[in-house]
């Protein structure tokens, strides 16, 4: 029987020839990624050492990275100790992997591990965050864990019982129409599949579409199948995987592409064309509460919200100018940008694309996540409607219970600004 | 065998936005995080804190419960009040940090139940006593045992680093 990728990931990172779907297996961890809650990943590695008599050093130093991202710069007091106590951690451990509030260097985790080169093909990737599926779309085994499990982690260097997960096939075929992409592809498989479809299991994404598709768009596919329960997403690695790391992460060294066995055996396989595919649209208060944008049109809005680890890389804040350039959003709506990493905004800003945006009314918020979880910046008021290109809808997600969140594409949001309702950005074309 | 009653009902798909909403997430200790569970839902919430219910109080939740954010405040917050959590299903992340730090999750497909229905937990099966209604437990993921077996995966972790210092 032919092994999936995840198998033979899995596999391959615990010693073993080959693996069976409920397996349980201890893998060693290529990359452990933490950001602010670190802190509490620290206070539980420390714990697990109280008492023993055995100094509290992380297995291998090289192997773990730290970004400061959730709360940037901190808003409060308590962010900025917990952020400082990280700091002395990083420190006194020798972490060398560490993205500090800084504009040549920081920016969201989920942006920052694939530009800089952390991830590579074949490796068994851990974060504290739910969106760590988004390092599948490098063709990695990459999934979200705890603080406590973190810092298991970080005292064994292994991923404690994970059981081999059943997957998902996904064949993706069509060219999509102008104006609709990868988040119309992710957010039509979640309504479709609904937000526990996918539980438990990994979604492997293949066909022409995925191959034709850009690393940016595949990491919008990867950071959301976690919306469908995902233990991980995944696009096993191909040219556009090699070009990317060469070119933009600059990988040097061999890269080993793992990919499926063609008779590897799959829970589910779906089929989509998406080349009739209208933009599609997250309606409150779950990300599969999904339609068209045609069926939520005219809905009026407050604010606007272009960015984060989804949607917030250079094509996507380059779609959104395209749509505004030369016009003014409207009033009473406020529109607010966050680029994924410094680098994309510095590339934007060369670009012109931060002007274009700018002054069509926009306001450029730093890197950071924390207007997409309503933890720092552009909260909402009661009552107030956001239509944003970030990944979660749930009650008061973006600071206020009695908001309202839609997730949509860079391109529906663009749009939208322009009218101050939702907006079909194919229209009229 | 336990007997506890459901103190609190939800819905499917509730996600730790809800359970521990992000504005509270710089608070990190177990030992600080009580006090903002369901913040959101203010009677509950205020219910809590006043340690209105006996421990082993249960949260009735439907499918999907706890989806969404890996933050491990959701579980911990959880645990801090002795709540058991019994739904028709967890999501992966939510139900690993349940398991890590203690808090009891009852997974049951099928458990029908209103507020303030009386539950008898067993081993492998739930019963509604005003319905008299009977509900299979599904077991927990097999490759958790060994964590719940040990008490928390703190604990199992220290063995396993006291082991592999030892040789």
């Amino acid at each position: 029987m032919g092994m999936t990728i995840v198998q033979k990931i899995l596999a391959r990172a615990s010693g073993k020839k080959s693996v069976d779907i409920g397996d349980v297996l201890e893998p060693r961890v290529d990359v452990a990624m933490s950001h602010e809650n670190g802190a509490l990943v620290i206070n539980q590695f420390n714990e697990i050492y109280q008492g023993t008599g055995i100094p509290a050093k992380v297995w291998d130093p090289s192997r773990i990275v730290i970004i400061l991202d959730h709360r940037v710069p901190a808003e409060t007091s308590k962010t900025a100790t917990n952020q400082k106590k990280i700091r002395e951690f990083i420190a006194a451990q020798g972490i060398p992997n560490f993205h500090d509030i800084r504009g040549d260097e920081g920016g969201i985790c989920h942006q920052i591990l694939p530009e800089n080169g952390y991830i590579r093909p074949g490796y068994v990737v851990v974060g504290t965050d739910s969106h760590t599926t988004s390092h599948g779309a490098l063709g990695a085994f990459s999934f979200g864990i705890g603080a406590t499990e973190m810092a298991s982690v970080w005292a064994l260097g292994t991923a404690l019982n994970v059981e081999v997960p059943g997957t998902i096939k996904v064949v993706v075929s069509g060219r999509f129409p102008r104006r609709v992409g990868a988040k119309d592809l992710i957010l039509h498989l979640i309504g479709m599949i609904s937000a526990e479809g996918a539980n438990f299991k990994v979604i492997e994404f293949h066909g022409k579409t995925i191959s034709r598709m850009s690393t940016s768009g595949r990491l919008v596919l990867c950071n959301m199948s976690v919306e469908a329960g995902a233990t991980s997403g995944i696009v096993p690695a191909d040219e556009e995987t090699v070009r990317y790391l060469r070119e933009v992460a600059g990988v040097k060294g061999k890269l080993d592409l793992v990919t499926p066995d063609s008779s590897a055996k799959y829970d589910e396989v779906i089929e989509i064309d998406v080349s009739k595919l209208a933009p599609q649209i997250a309606c409150p208060h779950t990300v599969d509460n999904v339609k068209s944008v045609k069926e939520v049109e005219g809905v009026k809005l407050n604010q606007i919200v272009i960015g984060s680890c989804t949607n917030g890389r250079l094509d996507d804040l380059e779609a959104a100018a395209k749509i505004v350039k030369g016009h003014k959003i409207a009033k009473n709506v406020r529109m607010l940008i966050f680029p994924a990493t410094w680098r994309i905004y510095r590339d934007a800003l060369k670009k012109g694309i931060l002007t274009t945006l700018v002054d069509s009314g926009a306001v450029i918020i730093n890197p950071g996540c924390g207007c997409c979880l309503g933890v720092h910046q552009g909260a909402l008021g009661d009552g107030e409607v956001a239509l944003a290109t970030t990944n979660r809808n749930f009650k008061g997600r973006m600071g206020n219970p009695k908001g309202e969140v839609y997730l949509c594409s860079p391109a529906t949001a663009a749009a939208s600004a322009l009218t101050g309702v939702i907006t079909d950005p194919t229209k009229g074309e | 065998m336990t007997m506890s009653k459901i103190v609190f009902k939800v819905g499917d798909d509730i996600s730790t936005d809800v359970i521990y909403p992000g504005r509270f997430m710089a608070t990190v200790l177990p030992t600080e995080t009580p006090q903002f569970a369901f913040a959101d839902y203010t009677e509950f919430n205020t219910q809590l804190k006043n340690k209105t219910f006996p421990p082993n109080s249960i949260i009735l939740g439907g499918a999907n419960f706890g989806c969404g954010s890996s933050r491990e405040q959701a579980a911990s917050t959880l645990k801090g009040h002795e709540l058991i959590i019994i739904a028709k299903g967890f999501s992966r992340i939510f139900i690993q940090n349940a398991i890590n730090l203690g808090l009891r999750t009852i997974i049951c497909p099928e458990i029908e139940g209103e507020l303030n229905d009386e539950i008898e937990i067993k081993e492998n099966k739930l019963t509604n006593m005003r319905t008299k209604k009977t509900y299979e437990i599904v077991p927990l993921p097999k490759a958790r045992q060994a964590i719940v077996d040990a008490g928390g995966l703190i604990e199992y972790t220290r063995r396993r680093v006291l082991e592999k210092h030892a040789k």
